[in-house]
């Protein structure tokens, strides 16, 4: 379809070549196996293929048809068309990895932006240049952290509150480790953490903790930090990026690792990808982060330049003995991220933030004063989600939702057996209070039924 | 030609961007808790449009102009595959919606998973990985999980050929194998006499990269393959040069039990300045138990009215989850659209005149390059970037000096069996004129090489940026741009 | 090239300089040339460390690569150099002086017979660059 030769300029080129045919060219693939009869449909013009992605897209009702309450780490935020634009201009997204910075100025610069907003918006020294998403992203904070500490510390604590999808990514990272062993799952989940707490000992490598958790909640890990340092382990947060414009940020409470998915800085939903994933840390551990870093430097004429560097950490030099095998980054969500946050800028970003939490209160507030729905957690404060207590299952409720158009939240119940009626409750600027007041009326209904 | 930084460029009180006054009550936040301020540049919308613009300037891109980096396919990414990826429908889809809501998404994701295992032979695939090296994981990660579960952990070495790509070795010793280098033939085939010595009760698997990264079909490949399935190890594809083999031939016929895609290099999802990527994994059916999930599959089947029904699956023995939900989604719907678009010819027509184009730039460079593997290649080639006879040209003043005519440099040393070398993949969607003028461009370098080398030891001279100094980026470390104080 | 005659060599490069039971340790003029400008060196050991021979003692960065550093002999470490961490090119331009990496303590002088004099380093690097 793309391909450009005409019949003559084939003509041309095996002649030049010296071969008969283009068949010719593949006499070392085994004959047996050559060129396979694949049982796929026809090719299709751009024209019928455009009909067929409409007709696919319809038989979808998406969060622009639904009054969407979903959270639990994709996030509907409003991104401002100016976003996109950027995004899809040809020289940034048909560019690949920046490996010859003479020509790719626009990418390392915007790169090392991105790293520059990451460091400001989270209170730590430095981020890289991305991770697949926030689940990937915790994994390679706990094999930093493996690293670190050259394998000798073989404990890996992940506190139960943190989103589960990042605790069995973890898992996964880990399980090509000797005797390493990940624990917190086996501990109730509680607003003190103290059983959590008592976990960390001087085998422990990295603690990590979810700010605001899974459920939404924002706790004070002061405590926790303090005591793993004194174990010589490393703590990790996994933040929201958007609560950061109102929150204190990990680096104030003395994290060694950040990490975030990013997506809601600009990203679409996208059924769950491509997201971003953000990763931080203090300088110390600068030699230890996977993944591609952008530096400053100078060209020949002294003139400021950007350029990938500490390359020697990464797999292509180091090969078998390099901590990861990462070598994409996610350059075009990274770039998403930073228009996102140029545009919106200081007043915009706290802006949003506060929109987030205030809706979110007014929801929670309106629906707690339902009969048989009450906050899960009454004291603990929280962002732009919360847990109800509801008083059917949740899977009944977000069944009746639908009737209304409504996308309710999240059943917890999925990953927590003990959090039967249980709904995370995720709210966002793009929520308005009528609809807020819609969603609350539609749940009355339930109690009627 | 430089661009200030978005900090720089900041003034305060400027705005870009606002939002809706609150439309609730208020409620107070919790003050233990509460920053002061997130330092963030203030801009209106016309200066960060500009900024971003000018900064795509000093990019070269595919769209801009020919980019035959070896090993990475940069083919031209058609504009429907973004158009489409961007309809509402599809973008705005959150990723928890009950699947009865997104059967259209379901559906999408199934066919690619069926097409995917017919392209390449393999009885299933999953779409989960979110990039080539996380589908190398998964592949270690599943090869160590089947040795375990047949009760063999004593297997803990991986091989893997001295051309292969960094990520092989940095997988398999991320997954706790032992790595042993495999050296490489007179012809660049893996060395069978080695590849024998190595087949033994403590070989876990192969990971083969298949035409290789000297842009070669292993002749023996099916000889490999055999010898390492009777000492009981399995092999793994790195599909990065699948694009060679569209419709030519599918790994999976060949014996091969676990591949990654590529749909960033092979199904023109674009590359994005170095990411997303996208890496599918593709398994024999003995495999298929080991996978990551979720996987779609048919819950319900369809009959002339209805349509199937669809839903996801976690594999029995998975080898575990490897990131957050699905996949990367939007690269599948761009992947699904190309190959929707070509079908079995178009397909084919793909791997047919990638390879044609090589093997005419090929011959036309090696007038005056040095070729140490002289037959004919796949989808690239590499020649070496240097003379005997001028000790002071290298293959990184030749890729440099190809910048200030109009082109981006080839991979340079890499692969690390070559002595400088130069991997040059040219993909199919490039035409014979601009083979003509890239090899003219090489003449040219060549003949400046003999006549003014010391001038190419300072190439480029017409980029945005003369050469940066990478020394100096690594030891003062500047990892962020100057902030204003507040 | 420089290959300093009262020098013991190995085959991956280090250098030593025995003292009685003492020793220090660093890489070759050779391998700092390889590896071109050093931009960082990270010690794996510590003072009063016991290394076997082969042992990882350090790992050395330049732009293009990075190297591992083997304890030549086996012993106990008695210092290390931690000026390297700032000036990690002293490396190049002093690679037998002020970039010295270790000072140890031997355990088995005899394990010095197995390395290489300057001559036969000298010839070793030879065929390597033939």
């Amino acid at each position: 379809m793309y391909t450009p030769h005409t019949p003559q300029e084939i003509e041309e080129m095996l002649s030049f070549i010296g071969v008969k045919s283009i068949e010719a060219l593949f006499e070392k693939v085994p004959a047996k196996h050559r060129f396979p009869q694949l049982d796929l449909p026809a090719g299709l013009t751009e024209m019928e293929v455009a009909a067929e992605l409409n007709e696919i897209a319809s038989a979808n009702a998406s969060t622009d048809d639904f009054i969407s309450f979903l959270g639990a780490g994709a996030y509907n935020h409003y991104i401002p068309a100016a976003v996109d634009m950027i995004l899809q201009r040809g020289e940034f997204y048909t560019a690949y990895t920046p490996y010859q910075p003479e020509v790719s100025q626009g990418t390392l610069q915007s790169i090392f932006e991105f790293q520059s907003l990451m460091t400001e918006l989270t209170g730590m020294d430095v981020s890289n240049a991305s991770h697949y998403d926030g689940a990937t992203a915790a994994a390679e904070a706990a094999n930093l952290a493996y690293h670190t500490f050259r394998g000798k510390r073989k404990k890996i604590l992940v506190s139960r509150s943190v989103n589960p999808q990042y605790r069995e990514t973890i898992r996964t990272y880990m399980n090509g480790m000797e005797n390493v062993s990940v624990l917190g799952d086996e501990i109730e989940n509680s607003e003190t953490f103290e059983s959590f707490m008592d976990l960390i000992d001087k085998d422990t490598a990295v603690v990590v903790v979810q700010y605001p958790d899974f459920f939404g909640r924002i706790i004070d890990y002061t405590k926790l930090v303090e005591k793993a340092h004194e174990a010589g382990a490393l703590v990790t947060y996994v933040f929201n990026p958007t609560a950061l414009g109102l929150l204190k940020p990990p680096g104030a409470f003395d994290a060694d690792i950040a990490v975030a998915d990013g997506q809601p800085l600009g990203i679409p939903l996208s059924y769950g990808g491509p997201y971003l994933g953000i990763f931080t840390v203090k300088d110390k551990y600068v030699r230890k982060l996977a993944g591609r870093l952008v530096g400053e430097t100078v060209d020949e004429e002294g003139t400021r330049a950007y350029v990938l560097t500490l390359t020697a950490r990464e797999q292509h030099i180091r090969r078998e003995k390099s901590t990861s095998n990462i070598c994409t980054n996610q350059g075009l969500m990274a770039l998403a991220a930073t228009v996102y946050l140029s545009l919106l800028g200081k007043s915009g970003f706290k802006q949003v933030a506060n929109l987030c939490y205030q809706k979110a209160h007014y929801a929670a507030e309106q629906i707690s004063k339902l009969p048989g729905f009450e906050l899960a957690f009454p004291d603990t404060p929280f962002f732009h989600e919360f847990v109800i207590k509801t008083p059917k299952p949740v899977n009944e409720i977000n069944l009746h939702l639908e009737h209304h158009w409504i996308l309710g939240g999240y059943d917890l119940s999925q990953d927590y057996p003990e959090m039967e009626n249980h709904m995370l409750i995720a709210v966002t600027e793009k929520i308005s209070r009528e609809d807020i007041d819609d969603f609350v009326a539609a749940l009355e209904e339930v109690t009627h039924d | 030609m430089t661009e200030q930084t978005i900090y720089e460029l900041s003034q305060p009180g400027r705005k870009g961007f606002a939002f809706p006054e609150p439309d609730v009550p208020s409620t107070p936040l919790p003050q233990e808790f509460e920053r002061e301020s997130v330092r963030l540049p203030e801009l209106s919308e016309l200066d960060v449009i500009r900024h971003f613009t000018n900064l795509s300037h000093l990019n070269h891109s595919v769209d801009g102009g020919f980019y035959p980096l070896g090993s990475c396919t940069m083919k031209y990414n058609p504009k429907i595959n973004e158009a489409v990826a961007r309809l509402p429908g599809l973008a705005n889809t959150h990723p928890l919606q009950p699947i009865v809501s997104v059967q259209g998404n379901l559906y999408l994701m199934y066919q690619l998973q069926e097409w995917l295992q017919e392209i390449s032979g393999f009885d299933k695939v999953c779409l989960t990985p979110a990039a080539g090296a996380q589908g190398e994981l998964v592949g270690a990660l599943i090869i160590k999980k089947y040795h375990q579960d047949n009760n063999d952990p004593k297997r803990v070495k991986i091989l893997i050929p001295d051309s292969a790509h960094g990520t092989n070795p940095a997988t398999s010793s991320m997954s706790g194998f032992d790595v042993v280098p495999l050296p490489s033939d007179a012809r660049g085939n893996v060395d069978l006499e080695a590849l024998k010595t190595h087949c033994d009760d403590t070989l876990a698997g192969l990971m083969l990269t298949n035409p290789n990264t000297l842009g070669l079909f292993d002749e023996h490949v099916e000889q490999v393959v055999q010898l390492v399935h009777s000492a009981g190890g399995l092999v793994y594809g790195d599909g990065a040069n699948l694009n060679a083999l569209l419709g030519i031939i599918r790994p999976g016929d060949v014996g091969f039990d676990i591949m990654h895609f590529n749909l960033h290099k092979t199904f023109s999802t674009p590359h994005g300045g170095g990411g997303p990527g996208s890496g599918p994994v593709g398994v024999t059916q003995a495999l298929a138990d080991y996978l990551p999930g979720p996987i779609v599959t048919i819950i319900e089947d369809g009959d002339e009215e209805n349509p199937p029904f669809y839903g996801f699956y976690t594999p029995e023995k998975t080898i575990g989850r490897m990131k957050a939900f699905y996949g990367h989604f939007g690269m599948l719907v761009r992947a699904y659209t190309y190959i929707a678009m070509h079908g079995p010819e178009g397909l084919r027509d793909i791997g047919e005149k990638a390879v044609l184009n090589a093997n005419y730039l090929m011959k036309k460079v090696s007038e005056d390059y040095y070729l140490p593997y002289d037959r004919t290649c796949m989808h690239e080639f590499v020649v070496e970037g240097a003379w005997k006879d001028i000790p002071g040209v290298h293959a990184l003043d030749i890729a440099k000096r190809l910048m200030d005519y109009g082109f981006h440099p080839p991979t340079n040393y890499f692969p690390l069996v070559v002595h400088e070398a130069l991997m040059i993949e040219p993909t199919e969607t490039e035409s014979k004129q601009t083979l003509d003028a890239f090899a003219a461009a090489m003449k040219a370098i060549a003949k400046e090489a003999r006549e003014d080398p010391e001038m190419l030891n300072k190439a480029p001279y017409t980029t945005p940026l003369r050469r940066c100094d990478e020394v100096k980026a690594a030891r003062d470390l500047v990892f962020c741009c100057w902030v204003p104080e507040e | 090239m420089e290959t300093p005659k009262a020098l013991k060599y190995t085959k991956t490069d280090e250098w030593i300089k025995v003292d009685g039971d003492e020793a220090t340790v660093g890489i070759s003029d050779y391998a700092q040339d390889q590896l071109s400008d050093i931009v960082y060196v990270e010690l794996l050991v510590d003072e009063d460390d016991t290394v076997t021979k082969g042992d990882g003692i350090a790992t050395i960065e330049s732009v293009k690569a990075a190297a591992d550093v083997n304890a030549p002999v086996s012993g106990t470490i008695l210092a290390i150099n931690e000026d390297l961490e700032d000036a990690p090119e002293k490396l190049n331009s002093d690679p037998y002086q002020s970039g010295w990496l270790i000072k140890m303590k031997l355990d088995d002088p005899s394990e010095l017979d197995d390395l290489m004099s300057a001559e036969d380093y000298e010839a070793y690097n030879e065929e390597r660059e033939a």
